[in-house]
């Protein structure tokens, strides 16, 4: 059992809050940074891809898990922002401008999203935003001049004002980066004023209030940066499948997304990343197992999607925190071992909450 | 000292066809401890919700001493309250269980907050100062409040009286001139009502900040209390020292019920006419 002994508040303030954590993100980083040698190709793209949703993730993360609103049409955002990227990429825009532009007409998109969850709640933003994914699924489809319609764009290779990443390689390196800066970002949100108060819209909106946070301004916020996210994610999507139509932006992505952080387990930065490994390696691991099933199993159509069902309720049933959660527990059980006790992460019920001013 | 600092003049408010507020008009004077007492239901804590503008009174106004002098707190929106110079704790604690104590305490200090979105994003020198500042900050209150042991604690897995202070601390982080104090020593044992009338006349008399509170306990409110308006059914009963509250007729009426009420529940009357010798062996 580790006890960190703080003789200033900066050890408070800093992200690595011992020397384990310093020893074990830099392995990490130098793992990632030494995947193109060590990975084979097909590996790396697997990679490229949970760094792709991971960004995405973070951004659902911080409205989800942080914020407490949940969006059940984020795909949306990442179609926004895909298109965007994808017109003005083919337009010969270099890749910055096109990614910031992805990002911020996102954000736009999403702070016009955000405005209808200043007054619903709970089930009913769910359906806002249920209903506004639908639209603009609608819309991309039926905007042919623009988006192509349902025949879908082919976009070009990212061109960081001229040098253009054509390698499978190159464009990993593109996504790592950015997934860091997204990562750092979202970090430093949540230990300072801006990530507090988000946090205390999703524990009690009431005493937010009195405690002088904004919550108009905090909750319209928190929708325009998770939407910037997942536009910025959309972009390398285009760019990572070289061509992209509606349907890859409908209820069924929307849901991935929402499963994925859930899984992963709400309201923590690991879960977002958790979670994309895992949206990432089920496909693979069912195809796997799918050639020892019987084939009257294996072979039915829409077994992902049982599985997927299958392991969602096992999840709110047995591990509400997520595979986040799952790893605290075996973490501290190393660390205490052989002192773990099974109800120590049992929350308390306490019905003391009012409900009489929401 | 006898600066107004909070002046209700006329307050009414009205739910449908429940009339919560009546007419209630008082003063609260820089640096004394006002306390509004009454049986449940008397629109106490409606005149809180009042103050810290989570309800629009029907009619009459709040008037409070701000930054730049007097100003109409009705007109404000809710969250400017608190940058203002009025903190609040609630009667059903409203805590941000999902996180430290520290971590609410740091919330507290939202309306002290120097960085905007684009340095906290990038975590710039000046928002990592603005940390350490803060932190400061509440570290003063952590002493004064003595939380240094549950400094790091989830506010889910705290006991229901020391959930009480850290809402008390939380408020105190803003760093209040008028501090509302919302039945403080509910659901607290006698030791921990103790601690928090000790706490009450330190925030008075230490730090100088106005205190006005709706309790229950009548020990409490006498020994802290600078003056008490008592009401009833939203209207305003007594108001004076704690003592000349007390013996109010009115008062006691609202609480016990008049005397023809109270004659009227007796069950036997020959026990009154009975000489006194013989009332000893009654139970």
């Amino acid at each position: 059992m580790r006890f960190i002994f703080k003789t200033n508040y900066a050890q408070d303030v800093n992200l690595a809050k011992h020397g384990g954590h310093v020893f074990w993100y830099s392995a990490l980083m130098l793992l990632l940074v030494a995947a193109p040698w060590v990975f084979a190709e097909y590996w790396l793209a697997q990679l490229t891809l949970v760094l792709i949703y991971s960004i995405a993730g973070l951004g659902l993360m911080l409205l989800a898990g942080f914020t407490g609103l949940f969006s059940m049409g984020h795909a949306a955002f990442l179609g926004v922002g895909a298109y965007t990227h994808a017109v003005l990429t083919n337009m010969g825009v270099p890749f910055p401008i096109a990614l910031a532009c992805a990002a911020g007409l996102s954000a736009a998109v999403g702070l016009v999203v955000g405005l209808p969850a200043l007054r619903v709640k709970g089930i009913y933003l769910g359906i806002a935003t249920l209903s506004f994914g639908f639209i603009v699924e609608e819309v991309l489809a039926r905007w042919e001049s623009v988006t192509g319609g349902n025949a879908g764009v082919h976009i070009k290779k990212p061109n960081i004002f001229g040098w253009v990443l054509n390698s499978g390689e190159e464009f990993y390196f593109l996504c790592l980066v950015i997934t860091v800066f997204a990562t750092l970002g979202i970090l430093n949100l949540l230990r300072s004023p801006t990530g507090r108060a988000f946090v205390a819209i999703r524990d009690s909106e009431i005493s937010a209030q009195s405690m002088g946070i904004h919550l108009a301004y905090y909750k319209t916020l928190s929708f325009a940066i998770s939407a910037a996210f997942a536009g910025v994610a959309g972009a390398l999507y285009a760019h990572n499948l070289q061509f992209i139509s509606p349907d890859q932006f409908n209820i069924l992505q929307s849901i991935d997304l929402l499963l994925m952080i859930v899984i992963g387990g709400v309201g923590s930065v690991h879960g977002a990343f958790l979670g994309a490994i895992f949206l990432i390696s089920m496909p693979q691991a069912i195809g796997m197992v799918k050639d020892y099933l019987p084939a009257a199993i294996g072979q039915a159509p829409g077994l992902q999607g049982l599985v997927y069902g299958l392991v969602l309720i096992a999840f709110v049933l047995f591990e509400p925190m997520g595979l986040y959660g799952r790893w605290l527990k075996i973490r501290t059980y190393l660390q205490m071992f052989p002192f773990y006790r099974k109800g120590m992460f049992k929350r308390q019920k306490s019905f003391q909450k009012s409900d009489r001013l929401k | 000292m006898n600066e107004i600092l909070l002046s209700a003049k006329n307050l009414s408010v009205r739910f449908g066809g429940v009339l919560a507020v009546n007419n209630v008009s008082f003063d609260v004077k820089q640096g004394e401890v006002f306390t509004l007492i009454g049986p449940n239901g008397a629109g106490k804590t409606t005149v809180f919700n009042l103050i810290s503008r989570i309800y629009t009174p029907t009619m009459g106004e709040i008037d409070f001493a701000g930054p730049d002098g007097m100003l109409k707190l009705t007109t404000q929106p809710p969250q400017n309250v608190a940058s203002l110079g009025i903190a609040r704790t609630f009667q059903n604690i409203e805590l941000f269980e999902h996180a430290s104590v520290l971590h609410n305490l740091l919330i507290g200090r939202h309306t002290h907050r120097v960085t905007g979105l684009w340095q906290d994003f990038f975590f710039t020198s000046k928002t990592r100062e603005a940390e350490l500042k803060a932190r400061e900050k509440a570290e003063e209150v952590i002493e004064f409040l003595s939380l240094q042991h549950y400094r790091d604690t989830f506010v889910a897995g705290l006991p229901y009286g020391v959930r009480k202070v850290v809402e008390l601390a939380r408020a105190l982080c803003t760093e209040p001139k008028l501090l509302l104090l919302d039945e403080p020593s509910s659901g607290l044992n006698v030791e921990e009502t103790d601690d928090m009338a000790f706490w009450i006349q330190d925030i008075k008399n230490d730090l100088g900040i106005t205190v006005l509170m709706v309790e229950h306990d009548m020990t409490l409110v006498s020994k802290v209390s600078d003056r008490v308006l008592a009401m009833n059914q939203g209207e305003m009963l007594a108001m004076g020292t704690p003592r000349e509250v007390q013996t109010d007729p009115g008062v006691i009426e609202a609480y016990l019920g008049s005397i023809d009420d109270v004659s009227s529940l007796r069950r036997d009357r020959s026990i009154e006419a009975s000489p006194p010798g013989a009332r000893a062996h009654l139970p």
